[in-house]
This record gives structure tokens, sequence and C-alpha cells, in this order.
């Protein structure tokens, strides 16, 4: 078989095609005009209320980045996120829907806390104390991923169902958990609201920037979180095994792939991502455990993920706009009176365009991938 | 038929040219078909078929060139241009939704209404005086997913005419079909020829050009290599224009020196995924340095056969071993580790992950091993490496090891599985269909390659709806009915119709019953 070489020598190895890969600004570019778009929308609502809307936006953008306590608290709303988003990434990747963030991260804060407030804790030194917290939460979160996980693999219980189901479930759980005084279970009887006792010092996670909320270390942790998630995606053989599972599951059995043992990790995995969010906010932001500072973040982490198309770097910045966005909806709220749910207006909006991206593409004429859909469908012979 | 071009071309493709990223899929091609002649299309896999019959069909527009139907020059802007000239295609890749019906599949995108609702009981009708004109038998409420792959062939061809096609093209229909629906299919493109439709009709079975064509365009690389005449052309002439070399068609082969059993089938009894049991009580022993086929009409049990030995479907009874080994049980996996090779059936579904690249493709079932893992990490210089040596070595034509096995002509994504699959420490071989949708020198490359295994001693179980496959490569020949083997005959002696008979009729001569 003659190689023709006339045509094969215009790319002797790819070379340009992986050039063409790295500055491809295709996946960026649609989230990116979805935000402005969104932005746009939203203006025009804020004008039908009968106020400027650059006014508005530029209080928002103050209250977000104005001072270096707003660019610190900014980021602290954004760390939690990271790990929600993950969350929901990783299992996406192993082609499940995991929306069990939020249980996941109430189950890794609860366990968390009550790890930090062993006794034995506070005569640990920080270096020990603060991993043994953080492992906790992920354990927690793990856990609480695993659940779904089993279920689906032996039982082909959908993840959706099981995850929402198991939500309310560690809702519940956790408030009883903190509530109840006979039998006390981890409820500090001093406080007024239902919430555990202070962790250890020595369990605490440094403060940066004593902003509200404080910039902790957690920051790094959550950074380091999502770069070790997309190492093992990119560079291990479970991430690969993971991928595959997640987009041709035949495939993966086929090619020896243990399926189950996959879907259970890959749930269990993105639980620990949670958990081990949670647990960075209960060592740095909030040094105890108290339910109600967790609500929504597991469900925007739905959102934060896939503005992030499930790619675990994405992630960051899609989180630090989430979190800024929402940390400096007040002051516009003052500034101009314009309400924080125009923010979650504008929030939704963005994931909706993402989601219907052809909108998108149509009014910014981004090229489609329509052309190479049709490959895949033109390749090939007919499916049996 | 060919010589009097004063007539206007119902289609004339001029300097078309077609670039993707890398690759010129088409450079320069004319085609021109006349009305109610077959024009056939030839060429190796990737040579640009696929992508040129998809600009004339208005699915990528072209970088240069000009498309005239009945002499208007045409822009088409998309498929609905191409459709309202009267072109319809059917793709290699069905384009049916399974769980509607036949006469829903067939409106699809082009909703007859009455009021604001489907007027279905129109549609029917018009189905039903179609499939009376052109002999295209199918129930018109049936569910598509019940159709067999002839049925659903037909369905395409009925959607295309539905909307009033003149120009047809179809896209290696025949890849897929069993021989009876060969024959049934021709049945209807000849009376879709008479009744004045013009096809432009693609194969890469040479037996076949000769017997419909009117008119044979080559491609090669993306250009056109040359037109033949059906009259004077022959098999091999065609194959040197398309490949560019002399094709040798009778495999060379040598006595098969058989060893030990490989594979030892007892009493297997496999259900399929509705339940129903189509492997009854098979036993059959595969030799080392032997290849064993295996014979049958399509859903005699090929399927659940090939799956049970792999490990991919479970057994309800009887014994499966390799290489001594009882893997009646063992997972795929375990399986493959033997040193088990496996040609899937169904390219697509098990074969490949579309959207990874050919590296990843070719490393598939060995990624967790040294040299492509160091414990838990991948090591992509090896993995590049071995991919560099597999690509060269089964010639998949590529612009690079990183594109997407998506991308790749039909024919290339199969030698990407064969590579895969014949390399490495096989010692047995399971291949179902392996040249299915492949061009006659990528054919004769494989069976070469599946022949240079035998010789070194492996063990084969070849299964193909391709009888002349069969014949050509089999040391011995088991013909497979409704879930047995009914016979078994010596590769040298078996014939055509011997094997044919029997697999009709299941009716084995007494002197040769089962198993061996
Ligand atoms: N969407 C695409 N992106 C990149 N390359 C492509 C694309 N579509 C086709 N190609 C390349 O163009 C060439 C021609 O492909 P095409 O599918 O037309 O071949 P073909 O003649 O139909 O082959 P086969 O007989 O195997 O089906 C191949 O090298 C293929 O890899
Ligand atoms: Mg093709």
């Amino acid at each position: 078989m003659s190689m023709g070489t006339d045509q094969r020598d215009l790319e002797p190895s790819g070379f340009r095609l992986k050039v063409q890969e790295a500055f491809q600004l295709q996946p960026v570019l649609v989230p990116l005009y979805a935000i402005l778009l969104s932005f746009i929308v939203g203006g025009i609502l804020i004008a039908l209320i009968g106020v400027n809307p650059f006014e508005a936006y530029w209080a928002l953008l103050r209250g977000m980045f104005g001072s270096k306590d707003n660019i610190a608290a900014s980021v602290a709303r954004s760390v939690p996120f990271m790990g929600s988003a993950l969350a929901l990434a990783f299992a996406f990747r192993a082609g499940l829907f995991n929306i069990g963030a939020e249980g996941q991260l109430l189950v890794g804060g609860v366990t968390a806390a009550w790890v930090g407030t062993w006794a034995w804790m506070t005569d640990t030194p920080a270096i020990i104390a603060i991993p043994i917290i953080l492992l906790a939460g992920a354990f927690g979160g793990f856990m609480w991923g695993w659940v779904p996980g089993i279920l689906r693999a032996k039982t082909g219980a959908h993840e959706v169902i099981s995850t929402i189901m198991l939500n309310s479930i560690a809702l519940f759980l956790v408030r009883w958990i903190v509530n109840s005084r006979d039998p006390v279970i981890l409820r500090d009887l001093e406080a007024s609201v239902p919430r555990t006792e202070a962790i250890s010092d020595t369990a605490e996670l440094p403060t940066i920037i004593d902003s509200q909320p404080p910039l902790h270390w957690g920051l790094f942790v959550m950074l380091g979180v999502c770069f070790l998630i997309a190492f093992v995606l990119k560079r291990t053989t479970f991430g690969f095994e993971t991928i595959t599972v997640g987009t041709n599951p035949h495939a993966a059995r086929y090619a020896g792939m243990s399926v189950d043992r996959i879907i259970i990790l890959a749930m269990a995995i993105s639980g620990a991502c949670a958990g081990i969010a949670a647990a960075s906010e209960v060592s740095g932001t909030n040094q105890l455990f108290q339910p109600g500072t967790f609500a929504l973040i597991g469900f925007d982490g739905i959102a934060v993920a896939l503005l992030a198309r499930a790619n675990p770097i994405g992630i960051i910045p899609s989180a630090l706009l989430w979190g800024s966005l929402l940390s400096g909806a007040p002051l516009m709220q003052q500034e101009a009176d314009v309400s924080i749910d125009v923010v979650r207006i504008i929030q939704s909006m963005v994931l909706l365009f993402v989601a219907a991206d052809a909108i998108v593409r149509y009014i910014f004429r981004v090229r489609g991938e329509a052309e190479a859909h049709i490959k895949a469908s033109t390749t090939g012979w007919a499916g049996q | 038929m060919a010589g009097d071009d004063e007539r206007i071309p119902v289609l004339d493709v001029r300097g078309v040219t077609k670039t993707f990223p890398g690759v010129i899929a088409n450079e320069d091609v004319d085609l021109v078909l006349h009305e109610g002649e077959i024009h056939c299309l030839l060429g190796e896999n990737g040579a640009g078929k696929s992508t040129l019959m998809n600009v004339v069909f208005g699915l990528y527009q072209p970088d240069k060139g000009s498309i005239r139907v009945r002499g208007e020059q045409v822009q088409f802007t998309g498929v609905g241009d191409a459709i309202d000239h009267g072109i319809g295609m059917v793709h290699q890749h069905f384009q049916l939704i399974p769980v509607f019906t036949v006469a829903e599949n067939v409106i699809l995108g082009n909703e007859l209404t009455n009021g604001p609702f489907l007027d279905i009981n129109e549609a029917r009708r018009r189905i039903i005086e179609l499939e009376d004109k052109y002999g295209l038998a199918v129930d018109p409420d049936a569910k598509v997913g019940d159709l067999s792959v002839g049925e659903q062939q037909r369905v395409e061809v009925i959607k295309a005419l539905f909307r009033e096609a003149e120009i047809l093209i179809l896209d290696e229909p025949t890849a897929v079909l069993t021989p009876g629906e060969v024959d049934e299919f021709f049945g209807v493109v000849r009376s879709l020829v008479d009744q004045g439709k013009s096809i432009i009709f693609i194969t890469h079975k040479l037996r076949e050009v000769l017997a419909v064509a009117d008119r044979i365009t080559v491609l090669r690389n993306g250009k056109v290599a040359g037109t033949a005449d059906p009259s004077t052309a022959t098999q091999k002439s065609l194959a040197n224009l398309m490949v560019g070399r002399e094709v040798v068609f009778q495999v060379a082969k040598g006595d098969a020196h058989p060893g030990d059993p490989v594979i030892k089938i007892t009493g297997l009894r496999v259900e399929d995924v509705r339940g129903a049991r189509t492997v009854n009580g098979l036993s059959v022993e595969v030799r080392a340095g032997e290849i064993f086929g295996v014979a049958g009409v399509e859903g005699n049990g090929q399927r659940e056969l090939v799956e049970a030995v792999t490990g991919m479907r479970p057994k309800i009874g009887g014994t499966v071993e390799i290489l001594g080994q009882d893997a009646t049980k063992m997972s795929p996996r375990q399986i493959t580790e033997l040193g088990t090779g496996h040609i899937p059936e169904d390219r697509n579904k098990h074969g490949v992950v579309g959207a990874y690249s050919i590296a990843d493709n070719l490393i598939l079932n060995r990624y967790f091993k040294p040299p492509f893992a160091r414990r838990w990490l991948r090591n992509e210089a090896a993995i590049a490496s071995e991919a560099e040596e597999l690509v060269a070595q089964f010639d998949v034509r590529t612009p690079g090891i990183h594109v997407a096995v998506d991308n790749l002509s039909g024919g290339n994504q199969q030698k990407v599985i064969v590579a895969r699959e014949l390399t490495g420490d096989v010692k047995a071989l399971v291949v179902a269909q392996p040249t299915r949708g492949l061009d006659v020198g990528s054919i004769e490359f494989i069976h070469n390659a599946i022949i240079a295994l035998r010789d070194k001693g492996v063990g084969v179980l070849l299964v193909s709806a391709e009888l002349d496959e069969i014949l050509s490569l089999s040391d011995r020949i088991g013909v497979l009915y409704r879930g047995r083997l009914v016979g078994t005959f010596d590769g040298a002696d078996a014939t055509r119709e011997e094997l044919g008979y029997l697999m009709a009729t299941g009716a084995a001569p007494e002197s040769e019953e089962a198993a061996s």
C-alpha cells in the first residue's frame, strides 16, 4: 500500500495541528460571549426599572474589586465553589451527573467539625491537625459520594435521583446532629443557634486577609485540588479509564476496564472534592460547623462547572467570577438600589446561554463544530 | 452508454477541492452523472469518496470548484438546498431514530401537516405508493429499531424518495447487507434507474461494480485516478487503478500445522439481549496455528458466540477454555491478558472511542501496562512512539497520530482496531467481520497479517458474513445454523455451493455431523 506522499507530506508530524489546538479560542469563546450577553440583557432589565445600568454595574464592579478587602472577600466567596464544581465535573467526565454536592458538602463539613473538636486535637501541632481536618472532610464527602456510586453500579439506580435523595437525607441528618439537645450529639449548648462547638485552634487554616468573609489558606488547598484533579484526568491511567467510561462505556468494557469500579470511584472522588471544600470552610472561615453556611453552594457548583465545561482548571476562573458577583452584589443594592436578585438572574442567564450555545454562536458568529459533528455521523458503516 | 456526452448531465461536478486541517480530502475532482445511470465511485479507504458526496449533498462547502445540477450552477449552504435540488443521500451511517416508526422517520424534517396536526395517514399513503413503485417492502408502522439492517436501509431510500430525490447518493450501502439482501437491494436500484432516477453508488466490492455500473470513477488520494468502462474493465484493472499497483486477490497461504487447542468451546449456550437463546449447545476446538472460519447467515448466533468467548456476555451453560485455562467466567480483561485479541463486529460501539486520538485508541486495552504506564502515570512518549509505529505498519491514512478517530475514514478506523488487536502478545484471536468496509488493498494486507499470525502458531476463530473471506482464509470451516455448528469442512475442500446450501437449510450430510 503506497503512502500517498503528495498529500501526507503536508503534515509530517501533525505538529501544526497541535499548535492550532493550543491556540484554540473556541472552547473559551462561548462562555465569554455568554457572560457578555447576560450582562447586556441584565442591563436592559435594570434600565427597565428606571436605573442607569452603567451606574449599577459600576457599583457592582467596585463591590467586587473596589478595594483590597473587597477583592479578598470576592476570592474568599469563590473558594468553596471550586470544590462543589469539581464534584460535578469529575463525575461528569465519567459520564455521571452528580448533583449531590450539596449533601456531600454537609456531610464533609460535619465530619470535619466533629474531628476538629476532638479533645486531643488541641495538643496536636497545626501541621498535623490541619491535614487531619481536611482529610476528615474529604472522607465524609467521599462516603456520601460512594453511596450513589455503588447504587448506580450495582443496582442501576440513577445517580440523579439518588443524589437528590441523599441531599435531603444529609440536610436532615446534619440538622439533627447539630440541633439535638437530648441526646447532645455535636451541638454547642451555649450557642443560641444550632451549630457545633468551635474546632481546635490548631486545626484552623491561617487567614491571609481578614476580610468579610476572611481569605484564608483554603484558597491554596482548593487550587491544589483543582490542579490535582486536572493531573489525574490527563496524566494517569485512572483518569484515562474515567474519561473512557464517560465517553464510550461499551468500548471501555470491551477494552477490559471495570466500568462498575470506575463509576463508584468517580462518584466517591467527586464527593471528596466537595467534602474537602467544606472542611476548608469549617476550618478557615467559621471555625465551626453551621449547616446554613453551605446552602446553595452545591447547586451553584453545578453552574460553575458547566460554565467551565467540566474542565478542572477552567473551574478556577469560573468560580472566581461566580463568587465575586455574589460578593459584589450588596454594594450594587446599596448604591444603585438594584436588588441582589438581579445578579442571580444574570448568573442564571449565563448558564442558560452556555447551555443553549447555538444562540451565542448565532449572535456572535462563533464558528460551530457543526462540521465535526456531521463527520462523526458519516464515517463508518451503519451502526447495527 | 458512455460516450454520448451531448446530453446535459443531471449532476456535473467540476474541479472540486476540499481540505481539512492537514488533509486534502478532494483535489480538483470532476464527476459527471447522466440521467438514468448508475455511476460507481471507487477508491481506497480515505480516498475522499464520502467527503466528495458530502460536498454534493451540501454538508460541506467546497474550497474550490463548481457543481451544476441539470445545467444550473448551484451553491449549497446546507442539506436543505441539496434536497430542494432533488438530491438525496443514504449515509454510511444511518440517520434514523430507532423508537419512531418507519412513517414517522420518513416524514421527520418534512412534516406533512393537516392544520396543526401531523398528517401521518397521508404520509403512510405516499410511502406505500413509493414502496409499490420501487419494490421497497417495509411495514410503514414498524418501529425502526426492530427492523433488520437491510430494511433500515430501505427506509433511508424511501426517505430520500419521499423528498422527491432524482439523484440518489448511496454511500457503501452493501457493506452491511447479507448476500441475499444485496440481491434484493440491486433489484431496488434497477427499478429506481428504470424510473429515471440517477444514482451514485460507492462500494469496495468490485464484483458489484461490474454488475451494476454504467460508468466508473476511481479516486486515489483525493484526486480522480481515472474513469473506467464497466464493459471492458475487470476486477483486476479496477483494483490496480484504485491502489496504483498489482493487487493479489487470492491470498497465498501455506499448509496449516495445527498444534494444541487454544480455544475449546464445549456445549456453549448463550442468550441474546432479548433473552432468546441464540447459541445453543455449540462445541468447537480451534487449534494453535489454524484458522477456523464460522460461516452462516447473519443472526444465527455469530454475535453472541463471539461476545461469549471474549467475556463480553454471560454464558447460560457450557464451558470455554482458552490456552488450557477455564475462561468461562473470566472478565474481558482477564481473557485479553491470557493473550487473546478480539476484533469486534461493531466498530463504533466497541472498537473505538471516536473522540479519542488514534494514539489513545491504539493502547485502549493495554494503557495500564508498561511501557504505556509507569505505575499510575501514562507514559506519553511510549504511547506516541507505539502509535507512530503501528500507523506506519498498518498504513493508517492520517495526518498525525493525534487526530481523533472520528475524523478518519471508515476503513482507516477499522485499521486502527486491527492494528491494536493483532499486535502484542496474542496467542488466540477472535475476529468478527475483520475487513468490513475496507478496500481491496487493505483487505489483502489484513488477510496476510492474520495468516502470518497463524503461521506463528496463533489460533484464529474467524466469523464473517463474506463467504469469500471465509473460503480464502480458513483451514477449517464450520457452518453456524440456529446456534449450532451443523457441519465442519476442510478449508481446501469446501465449495461456495455446499456451504451456501448448509447455511440456508441447516441440513447436514449425515457423515459430517457437528464439531471436530
Ligand atoms: N471532518 C474531518 N476532519 C478531518 N479530516 C477529515 C474529515 N473528514 C474526512 N477527513 C479526512 O479526509 C480523507 C477522506 O475521507 P473520506 O471519509 O472521504 O474517505 P472515503 O473515501 O469515504 O473512505 P472509506 O472508504 O474508508 O469510507 C481522510 O483522510 C479523512 O481522514
Ligand atoms: Mg467513506
